[in-house]
């Protein structure tokens, strides 16, 4: 076994180098809507220089289906504010084999975390059952849920304290 | 066979909540992260080669009018998984301070020079031998504003892609022997006995005579579960 390389941090001059014109929009086609949130410090404070990531299955759920990437990056702008064009997600299954709810997964990137931190996007509309989910807390499982916006959904980021982001250990 | 990831060894990464850097303490959450068991979503990844990658972008050197000032160096290695295999045809992002510790970003306000020849921005894909090679210059140490007195160690950013989301890893190159490491908190939040894998090695059979000194940096990500699974 080879040692693994250690994570750092960003920093907080990344985004020249990391954020691509294209990077938001994962798909635009015509079920396409806008995900947008803020991210948050554990004083409430804006994060104006945080990297979102996002990873996802096409409607069908089929991860690097041809044409569809799969893939969004955006960094916050000075207001704390990310946002990534796609669509819903269609079911994948848990590795027990039972369906999960429809999800992005997030990685969070930014000065001052020293690693990423990942969470998902669920969205509070849908109807499926999800295993992930329900082994959470009520109040806890709330920061998961991503709601119905003007453009389509909002999902904040809370780093830490107050209604704090549930993070997934990968 | 689980289709699972490794999960990585502890002593690995550094804790989020590291107090020696500043601003870890309004940033890193407070609750433990959730364990969650690896579905599709996290053992699949995006694939970035064909289009993100233009011919040259792997040679800072080269991307504006003149030659920027500083000493030129080749950096190069292998991205590995933790089993030794190749990662082939994955993205590689780079990206660093000037000679004089300036980065061409907005918001560093470090009274440097900018370089008109140098952005620092370079990326790659790598090889089928998981390989990859840029050309750039040697970075300048710069301040910030962690404590009295900090200067961060001379450092090239890193991100890699992987082939699956939990793969992912975004990292800093280190030279070997610098006097900053002692009082660097990003460099020393990491384990001490790993530290030793985030700084590259002279490597004097990959200079260019009369041109460049080279420096290697092996990259590793996490490989996949080799516990059996019961099923
Ligand atoms: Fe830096």
């Amino acid at each position: 076994m080879l040692g693994l390389t250690p994570s750092q941090t960003v920093g907080p001059f990344f985004s020249h180098a990391l954020t691509w014109p294209d990077g938001p929009v994962v798909d635009e086609g015509p079920d396409s809507f806008w995900l947008r949130g803020t991210v948050f410090d554990g004083e409430g404070a804006l994060v104006s220089d945080a990297l979102i990531e996002t990873w996802q299955p096409d409607g069908a759920g089929r991860f690097n289906h041809p044409g569809f990437r799969g893939y969004g990056r955006c960094g916050t702008d000075d207001h704390g504010r990310w946002a990534v064009r796609t669509v819903l997600p269609g079911v994948v299954p848990a590795p027990d084999g039972r369906p999960q709810a429809p999800h992005i997964a997030v990685s969070v990137f930014a000065r001052g975390l020293l690693d990423r931190v990942v969470t998902r996007v669920y969205f509070a509309d849908s109807t499926v059952e999800d295993p992930v989910l329900s082994a959470l807390p009520a109040d806890r499982r709330e920061t998961l849920l991503a709601r119905r916006s003007a453009d389509g959904y909002e999902f904040d980021i809370r780093l830490r304290g107050e209604r704090e982001t549930v993070f997934f250990a990968v | 066979m689980s289709t699972a990831y490794a999960r990585d060894p502890g002593g690995t990464h550094p804790p989020l909540a590291s107090p020696g850097y500043r601003s870890t303490l309004l940033r890193a959450p407070s609750q433990p992260p959730v364990w969650l068991e690896h579905s599709l979503t996290e053992v699949t990844g995006p694939v970035l080669g064909e289009g993100r990658v233009l011919p040259g972008d792997h040679d800072l050197t080269t991307q504006h009018a003149g030659e920027p000032l500083g000493e030129r160096i080749i950096v190069h290695g292998r991205v590995l998984d933790s089993d030794g295999r190749a990662v082939p045809d994955t993205l590689v992002e780079l990206w660093q301070a000037n000679a004089a510790g300036r980065y061409a970003h907005v918001r560093d306000q470090h009274p440097a020079p900018l370089d008109p020849h140098f952005t620092g921005v370079g990326r790659c894909l790598t090889d089928s031998a998981g390989g990859y090679r840029f050309v750039t210059v040697k970075p300048g140490a710069y301040p910030w504003r962690n404590h009295e007195n900090a200067w961060r160690a001379t450092h090239l950013h890193f991100s890699l892609f992987g082939r699956a989301f939990v793969q992912r890893l975004v990292t800093q190159m280190y030279f070997p022997g610098d006097p900053l490491f002692g009082q660097d908190p990003i460099f020393l939040a990491v384990p001490e006995a790993a530290r030793h894998r985030m700084i590259c090695a002279f490597d004097l059979s990959a200079t260019v005579p009369d041109w460049a000194l080279a420096y290697r940096f092996d990259i590793v990500l996490r490989g996949r579960d080799q516990t059996p699974t019961e099923t």
